[in-house]
C-alpha cells in the first residue's frame, strides 16, 4: 500500500512540473514585461527594478529562481494589485472557494448518493423518474446559464435570497451559489449511483444474500453500497475538475471573492504573475487531490492488490 | 412481445437491403434503421437542422442587422413589431438577429475546434496503438497527464497570453478536448489489430488493404463518429464558459456565451435578454448530446 501510494506521489511529480514549465514558458512568450507603462522610466529605474526582480538574468535562471520561491511556497508578487503578494491574495480568496465548493461537494455526494440509491431500489417510481429528470437537466443546461436562471427566479421575482456578494461567511449569501453547484454536482452523481447500484443488485452475491432471507437495509447498506461506491468515488477526481470549472462561473455570476473569480481578473487585467500562480496552485491541489482518490478507491476495491 | 416484433420488423428491413444488394453497407445500414427508431435522436437531428439553417439563412433574411441600433425600441421586450420577435437589448441591437450571428459563432468554433482535436486525437490515438511498446506508454501518459490539469485555468492563462482572436479561442479549445478520441481511438486500434475476425480475413487471403479498409476502417469509423458528436457540445461548452468570463469571443462579434453574460447584466429589467440565447445554447447542446446517444446504441456492435 505504502510503497504504491509512493509510486503514485512521484508519478504525480512530473505532471506538476510539465503544467508549470509550460505556463511559465507561455508567460515569457508574450510581449511586454511588468515595467512598460505609458509613462516611460528611467533607464537606470527600470535596470534597478530588473534586477531586484531578476529579469535581467537568462531565462534558465530565472526559471530556477522562481520553481525555488515555488518550494519555498512563495507565488510572487502580483502585477496590479499594488501591495500584495500573490499569497496574500489567495489567503483571502482561498477560504471562500473552499466553502463554497468543498462543502457543496461534500453535500452533492450525500445527496447524490442517497437519491441514486433509492432511485436504484424503486426503478420506475416517481422518485426514479425525478432522478432522471434531474440529471437530464443537469447535462442539458450548463452551470453559467442555471445560475443566472437562479439568481432570476429566487433572487429577482421572489426576492428570497440576495443575488451575489459576500459577507463574512454568512448563510444568506452561500445559499444560492452553494444550492447552483450541489445541483450540479449532484446530476452526475445519482446517475452514476443509480446506475452502478442496478448492476450490483442484480448479481449473484446480492442474490445469494437475498435468499438467505437478509432484511433490504443489511442487504443494501452492508453489502451492496461498498462495491456500488466505487464508480462514484473514481469520479470525484473529474468532478472536482470540472467543480473547479462551475466555481470559477459560480464567483463570477454570483460576485463572489474566491479564487474563480481572482483568476477571471487577473486574466482580463492581464495580471501574469497572478494567474500563474493561481493556475500552478490549483494544478497542485488538484493532482494531489486526485492521487487520494486514487488510494482511496484502491482501499475499497477488493480487486486492487498491492 | 413487443420487443420480438420489433427485432421480428429490423430482421425483416435487413433481409430486404440485402435483397437489394448492398452487402458492404449493411452496417450502415443497421445502423440508420435503428437509429431512425430513436425518437428524440431524431427529433434533435431535425431541431438541429433548423437552428442551423436559420442561423445561416436568418440573418440574410431578417430585415435587421446585428449591430444597428433601433432608436425607437431599446430594451424592447418581444413583439411583432419592426420583427423584434425576440426583443431587443438596452441599446436598440434586435435580440433575435444577435442570436442567431451568435449562433454562428458559437456552432462555427465548435465544427472547427471539433474538427482539429479530432484529427489530433485520431493521429495521436492511432499511432500509439499502432506503434505500441515504449512510444504507447510514453504517449498516453502525455494523455494521462493532460487529463489531471485544471483545464479551464490553462485555457483562462493561454488566452490571456495569446489574445482573445477567434483561431486562438480555437486553438485553446483544441488543446484540451482531444484526449478522449486519442484514448478511445488507441484502445480500438489495439483491438482490432488482434480480432479473430482481421485474422479470419488474413487466413483466407484477404489482402492487407482490402482488410484495413474493410474491416478495420469501418469499425473505427463507427467510435470516431460517436466521440466526434460527443466532442461538438463540450467544445461548444467550453467557447461558451470563455466567452462568459468575457475571455472568449469580443465585442462587437458575439456568441451564445458573450449574448447569455450580456442577458445577466440585465436581468432584472429586461429578463428575455438572457433567457433567449440561454434557451438557444441549451437546445444546441440538448440535440448534440441526444444525436451521441443515438449514435452510441445505434452503432454499438456490442448491441447486436
Amino acid at each position: 500500500m505504502w510503497t504504491y501510494a509512493l509510486r503514485r506521489l512521484l508519478a504525480a511529480i512530473p505532471t506538476l512540473l510539465a503544467v508549470i514549465t509550460v505556463c511559465y514558458l507561455l508567460l515569457h512568450l508574450t510581449p511586454g514585461g511588468p515595467f512598460d507603462s505609458e509613462h516611460k522610466l528611467s533607464e537606470t529605474v527600470l535596470a534597478n527594478l530588473q534586477a531586484k526582480y531578476h529579469l535581467n538574468e537568462p531565462l534558465w535562471k530565472q526559471y530556477l529562481l522562481y520553481l525555488n520561491s515555488l518550494l519555498h511556497g512563495d507565488l510572487g508578487a502580483s502585477f496590479r494589485y499594488e501591495d500584495w503578494s500573490v499569497n496574500d491574495l489567495v489567503a483571502k480568496a482561498f477560504p471562500i472557494s473552499a466553502a463554497i465548493g468543498g462543502g457543496s461537494l461534500l453535500i452533492a455526494l450525500v445527496v447524490g448518493v442517497a437519491l441514486g440509491t433509492l432511485a436504484a431500489l424503486k426503478q420506475n417510481s416517481a422518485l426514479d423518474y425525478f432522478t432522471m429528470l434531474l440529471s437530464s437537466i443537469g447535462s442539458v443546461f450548463p452551470s453559467f446559464v442555471i445560475g443566472p436562471m437562479l439568481i432570476l427566479v429566487f433572487a429577482i421575482w421572489f426576492k428570497l435570497a440576495p443575488s451575489g456578494g459576500w459577507d463574512a461567511f454568512s448563510p444568506r449569501y452561500m445559499i444560492l451559489p452553494m444550492a447552483l453547484l450541489v445541483f450540479i454536482n449532484v446530476a452526475t452523481i445519482a446517475r452514476v449511483m443509480r446506475g452502478s447500484m442496478i448492476e450490483v443488485l442484480s448479481s449473484n452475491f446480492i442474490r445469494t444474500a437475498r435468499a438467505k432471507g437478509l432484511p433490504l437495509r443489511t442487504l443494501v447498506l452492508r453489502h451492496a453500497m461498498k462495491p456500488a461506491l466505487l464508480p462514484v468515488v473514481s469520479l470525484i477526481g473529474p468532478l472536482a475538475i470540472s467543480s473547479i470549472t462551475a466555481a470559477v462561473v459560480t464567483e463570477s455570476v454570483f460576485s463572489l471573492p474566491g479564487l474563480g473569480k481572482l483568476i477571471v481578473n487577473g486574466a482580463s487585467n492581464r495580471d501574469y504573475t497572478l494567474v500563474l500562480g493561481l493556475v500552478v496552485l490549483i494544478t497542485v491541489v488538484t493532482v494531489v487531490f486526485n492521487l487520494l482518490v486514487d488510494l482511496a478507491y484502491a482501499l475499497l476495491d477488493p480487486k486492487i492488490r498491492y | 412481445m413487443m420487443f420480438k416484433n420489433k427485432n421480428d420488423a429490423l430482421v425483416a428491413t435487413l433481409s430486404q437491403a440485402l435483397d437489394a444488394d448492398i452487402q458492404g453497407h449493411s452496417l450502415w445500414y443497421a445502423a440508420r434503421v435503428r437509429f431512425m427508431r430513436n425518437r428524440a435522436a431524431v427529433f434533435s437531428v431535425v431541431l438541429l437542422a433548423l437552428i442551423t439553417l436559420a442561423c445561416i439563412f436568418g440573418p440574410m433574411l431578417l430585415p435587421n442587422a446585428f449591430d444597428s441600433t433601433d432608436w425607437n425600441a431599446m430594451s424592447q421586450g418581444p413583439t411583432l413589431v419592426n420583427m423584434h420577435w425576440f426583443g431587443t437589448d438596452e441599446s436598440g441591437r434586435d435580440l433575435l438577429v444577435r442570436c442567431l450571428i451568435g449562433g454562428r459563432i458559437s456552432l462555427m468554433v465548435g465544427l472547427m475546434a471539433t474538427l482539429t482535436s479530432v484529427s489530433l486525437g485520431i493521429a495521436w490515438g492511432a499511432t500509439a496503438g499502432f506503434l505500441g511498446g515504449k512510444v504507447d506508454s510514453v504517449m498516453m501518459r502525455i494523455v494521462d497527464m493532460m487529463y489531471a490539469v485544471p483545464y479551464l485555468l490553462i485555457a483562462i492563462l493561454m488566452v490571456t497570453l495569446l489574445g482573445r482572436a477567434f483561431y486562438l479561442v480555437v486553438i485553446t479549445i483544441t488543446v484540451f478536448s482531444w484526449m478522449d478520441m486519442a484514448r478511445v481511438v488507441r484502445g480500438q486500434t489495439l483491438s482490432l489489430r488482434s480480432k479473430e475476425f482481421v485474422e479470419a480475413a488474413r487466413a483466407i487471403g484477404v489482402p492487407t488493404r482490402r482488410i484495413i479498409f474493410q474491416h478495420i476502417v469501418p469499425n473505427l469509423l463507427g467510435i470516431v463518429v460517436i466521440y466526434t458528436t460527443v466532442t461538438v457540445p463540450g467544445v461548444i461548452l467550453t467557447e461558451s464558459v470563455l466567452s462568459f468570463l468575457g475571455l472568449g469571443i469580443q465585442e462587437p462579434m458575439t456568441s451564445w456565451g458573450v449574448l447569455i453574460h450580456d442577458g445577466t447584466q440585465v436581468m432584472e429589467i429586461s429578463p428575455w435578454i438572457l433567457i433567449f440565447p440561454s434557451l438557444m445554447l441549451s437546445a444546441a447542446l440538448y440535440c448534440f448530446n441526444y444525436i451521441g446517444d443515438g449514435l452510441r446504441d445505434a452503432l454499438d456492435p456490442k448491441d447486436r
